[in-house]
């Protein structure tokens, strides 16, 4: 891959936004042009269908391949030559051994995501081991101690977002308990034409390089016009004064991605094939390197059954929303010949689609996009946005609201003068915020004091779509929590930026400044992300589950990768049995790679 | 004029402009506001009070958490459990980056019989993102010579959210002997996204200068700004050779109107008027010259 030089001149083509939306048909990798040394068999490897990879031993070579998304040719990091790479399938308490070969011309890595092993065996160069030097191979070796649905990425440069991920399959040690007469694997990603670290270079100039859809003057006339001057100051004085943007949704767009099913562009239009009749489950993936998608199949209800790879009280919905790293599983039981499975982005600048259809060739209607919202009071403010709401009044521009002293919240749950005490010792999740002393200097843009705990918000452009849409409320994992004690302590991280200087990082220290979170060995702890910004972010706890608990202390789910929407407040128990150093991260990649990461030490 | 008076309207500018950094400060805190409103149900009052509410800026108070504390003494990449031989881990937070951004690259056209010129403002910086070299440089030619530039080269520290300090030198070229300065200011981002640069300068021989420019960008459209600007220079003392006046020598006001054919890349319009007063300006008229002149401007703005 090309140094990345920052002076590098890349003025943007002509680039024709349809284009970016739908891609090219063909899209993909361009067979038959492969780097040497490889195969007959991956060359051949069809566009869009990745190959399924079964056994206990597995050979995988990790090279650059030539692609074509969007008509600009580019090149990608590819394992065996297929982007996604192969599909790994195991079987739960078997033991795994996988060869990786490094053919690129720097180092590499593979972690496998979700996966409990031993830490050496995790794939984080720095943390876990060095990395895979150009030419080696590396052996990773583990027993499996789990089934479901996961998948596995780089966790070196930006490769993750330049094509290097695929799905990981594990069987059940037992007989399947899940019914389903056909299974597809729907690895949702997103592919840039740039060079990523060049991205991640203009964001740090400007960081709403790639926000197509800012405020302007001729909004603002089209709201007075609409609203009356006064509301259309009111929306914006806000931000305004703060400085912040309310369409500040995601840090890249359809103006540099293309949205991708399976490694296929919505144009390429990716098919799963099923018998009428059949239950069809689905195992989505969302390996995105920035995306937050909202899926939904007109037509069909979702079913959904496993979350992070873990089983959950099955919960029939219409769409839901996940972000990079988690992993869904919903049943649906088709009766029409075709369906789109749409995945809109979260900011509604493109989607990714695939189709489900009895046969090859067809096509269901492909739904518009939802219209951009704006963020709203809940999301800067938090609770306090959530409450006033509530009672009615028109907080669109936060008038009228004094000190905390004079406030009437009604009949609502807030009671400041509560504020302090955490109720009931460690046994409900405590809601005083404790902003980290680093919280007040050039790395945070903003802090929230009262967020919001309620986990049944589906987010940002979700809210009252006439849709049934899954929240982390939904989720329940029937086998109730893995460890019986409750937590010991508490441990509080809060989620911090500065849009402005581009900087992402945990309680106002980016990864180069901060100092590792320690947990004891097998001690059971409660961990309480607060976000202080404006964007959801995907919190990736490596070698260890996550149990999502509710606001009053009831274990919710087990997961491994938690959204947490901005000005929220979210609590998860964690036994930290895995010995080792870990990686804790926003799996938002230029958030990680901009410093919201963590090293955990388990000792 | 007696000696004292330079220095007192220098000083009292300096006062203004500490005074609106510092509102800028409080406002970042937005720290409680003079008398608070009564709480209404109703939506009228525009003022918006959040009380003790500091949402930006401010500072920590005595028992905020220690972020450290979770460490238990443990360093990244060492001790427990760090695999021996493996360099630590560093992601692109500890990677210097640099880019160049030339605000303005324009041809002026004088109104009123003036010379036609080209002028530059580019803003140069490298390192992290919060300590960096920068590079400032700003000047005009005309009838095929440098008539007057400014060059500085400093060092920018974020002290705020939104705000750095810089401290460094500046380097006056052109027209006359140059002239080199120590340079101390701010920069930033004011609340209602006012761009604000204020720097003070010290040179050899008692001289000061105070320099101000602030600006705007108003999107009309997704692509279509339109940029007010307004620069302006005080100084302490006479420098007649590089024809500047004590006090207030001179300042500019335009408006843009610039179209982005991409983020990196927007030609412009647009009109300025410029000129020196006081003093400065007897000077310039006293070598038959104008003291104000329209002008109108074409350029690009682009960065890398």
């Amino acid at each position: 891959m090309p140094r990345h030089s920052p002076f590098l001149v890349v003025p943007s083509p002509g680039w024709s936004r349809r284009r970016f939306v739908q891609g090219l048909a063909a899209g993909g990798v361009l067979a038959g042009l492969s780097a040497p040394g490889r195969s007959a068999q991956q060359a051949s490897a069809a566009l869009g269908t990745a190959p399924v990879l079964r056994g206990n031993e597995f050979d995988l070579v990790v090279a650059e391949s030539p692609v074509n998304f969007t008509g600009k040719p580019g090149v990608a990091t590819t394992i065996n030559g297929s982007l996604p790479g192969p599909t790994l399938r195991w079987r739960e308490g078997e033991t795994v051994t996988i060869r990786v070969t490094n053919r690129l011309r720097e180092a590499t890595s593979i972690h496998w995501h979700g996966i409990i092993l031993p830490y050496r065996m995790d794939g984080v160069p720095g943390i876990s081991f060095n990395g895979i030097a150009p030419g080696e191979t590396f052996t990773y070796r583990f027993k499996v101690r789990q089934s479901g649905s996961y998948w596995y990425h780089s966790h070196s440069c930006m490769q993750d977002l330049t094509g290097m991920y695929g799905a990981i399959i594990i069987d059940p040690a037992g007989a399947e308990t899940l019914q389903a007469d056909r299974d597809h694997v729907l690895l949702f990603s997103d592919w840039t034409d740039e060079d990523p670290m060049r991205v991640f270079a203009k964001l740090k100039v400007q960081g709403d390089y790639y926000n197509r859809h800012q405020p302007t003057v001729v909004d603002f006339f089209r709201d007075a016009t609409r609203d009356g001057m006064a509301a259309a100051i009111d929306k914006r004085k806000m931000w305004n004064e703060m400085r912040m943007n309310p369409t500040d949704l995601a840090d890249l767009s359809s103006a540099t991605l293309t949205y991708l099913a399976n490694g296929v562009t919505p144009a390429g239009n990716w098919t799963g094939l099923f018998r009428p009749g059949e239950r069809v489950r689905l195992r989505m993936v969302n390996g995105a390197g920035n995306t937050f998608y909202d899926v939904r199949i007109p037509g069909l209800k979702l079913t959904v059954v496993h979350v992070d790879g873990v089983d959950v009280e099955p919960v029939t919905v219409d769409e839901f929303r996940f972000g990079p790293g988690e992993t869904v599983d919903v049943v649906v039981a088709p009766r029409d010949d075709a369906y789109t499975v749409f995945a809109q982005s979260m900011d509604r600048t493109g989607y990714a689609r695939a189709t489900l259809a009895v046969r090859e060739g067809l096509q269901a209607l492909v739904p518009a996009l939802d219209p951009i919202e704006w963020l709203g009071m809940s999301d800067m403010m938090g609770a306090m946005g959530q409450d006033a709401s509530a009672q009615g009044m028109d907080l669109t521009g936060m008038t009228g609201m004094t000190g905390m002293t004079g406030m009437d919240h009604g009949g609502t749950a807030m009671d400041h003068s509560q504020h302090g005490a955490a109720a009931g010792g460690l046994a409900v999740p405590s809601t005083a915020a404790r902003h980290a002393r680093t919280e007040y200097g050039a790395s945070t843009d903003m802090r929230v004091d009262m967020a919001r705990t309620n986990l049944d918000d589906p987010g940002i452009g979700l809210r009252n779509n006439g849709r049934r849409v899954l929240t982390l409320a939904d989720l329940h994992t029937p086998s109730g929590p893995m460890d019986a004690r409750g937590p010991g302590r508490e441990v509080e991280l809060h989620l911090t930026g500065n849009m402005e200087r581009y900087t992402w990082s945990l309680d106002g220290l980016e990864f180069g400044r901060s100092t590792p979170v320690h947990f004891r060995h097998c001690e059971r702890l409660r961990v309480i992300l607060h976000n202080d910004t404006m964007m959801t972010h995907p919190m990736h706890l490596h070698g260890m589950w996550s149990e999502l608990e509710s606001p009053d202390g009831r274990l919710l789910a087990r997961r491994h990768t938690l959204p947490v929407q901005p000005a929220q407040r979210i609590s998860f128990l964690v036994t930290a049995d895995a010995l080792g150093r870990w990686a804790w991260h926003c799996h938002l990649m230029f958030h990680m790679d901009g410093g919201m990461f963590r090293e955990v030490v388990v000792s | 004029m007696s000696k004292a008076l330079p220095l007192r309207a220098l000083g009292t500018a300096l006062l203004a402009l500490a005074s609106v950094a510092a509102q800028a400060q409080a406002h970042d805190g937005h720290a409680a506001h003079g008398d608070a409103a009564p709480p209404a149900e109703t939506a009228t009052a525009p003022a918006m009070d959040h009380g003790a509410m500091q949402m930006q800026g401010g500072s920590a108070p005595a028992d905020a958490r220690d972020p450290h504390a979770y460490a238990d003494g443990l360093q990244r990449g060492a001790g427990d459990y760090a695999v021996p031989g493996v360099p630590r881990l560093a992601m692109a937070d500890e990677h210097p980056l640099a880019s160049l951004r030339v605000d303005t690259l324009e041809r002026r056209f004088a109104t009123g019989g003036g010379d036609d010129s080209t002028a530059y403002d580019l803003e140069a910086w490298y390192g992290g993102t919060y300590n960096r070299a920068v590079l400032k440089a700003e000047g005009d030619i005309a009838r095929g010579k440098l008539e007057d530039s400014r060059t500085e080269l400093l060092w920018g520290h974020a002290i705020a959210p939104y705000w750095d300090s810089q401290l460094g030198l500046r380097m006056d070229n052109g027209e006359g002997p140059d002239r080199q300065w120590l340079a101390f200011g701010v920069q930033g981002l004011a609340p209602y996204w006012f761009d604000l640069e204020a720097t003070a300068y010290v040179g050899s021989g008692g001289r000061t200068a105070l320099r101000l420019k602030g600006s705007y960008q108003l999107r009309l459209t997704q692509r279509l700004i339109l940029e007010p600007r307004a620069e302006v220079q005080f100084y302490g003392k006479d420098d007649p050779q590089r024809g500047i006046g004590q006090g207030l020598a001179n300042a500019s006001a335009g408006l843009r109107l610039g179209y982005e054919f991409s983020r990196q890349f927007a030609p412009y319009v647009g009109v300025e008027r410029a000129g020196s007063f006081g003093r400065s300006a007897d000077l310039a008229r006293a070598e038959g010259g104008r003291a104000q002149q329209t002008r109108w401007l074409a350029g690009v703005r682009f960065w890398f």
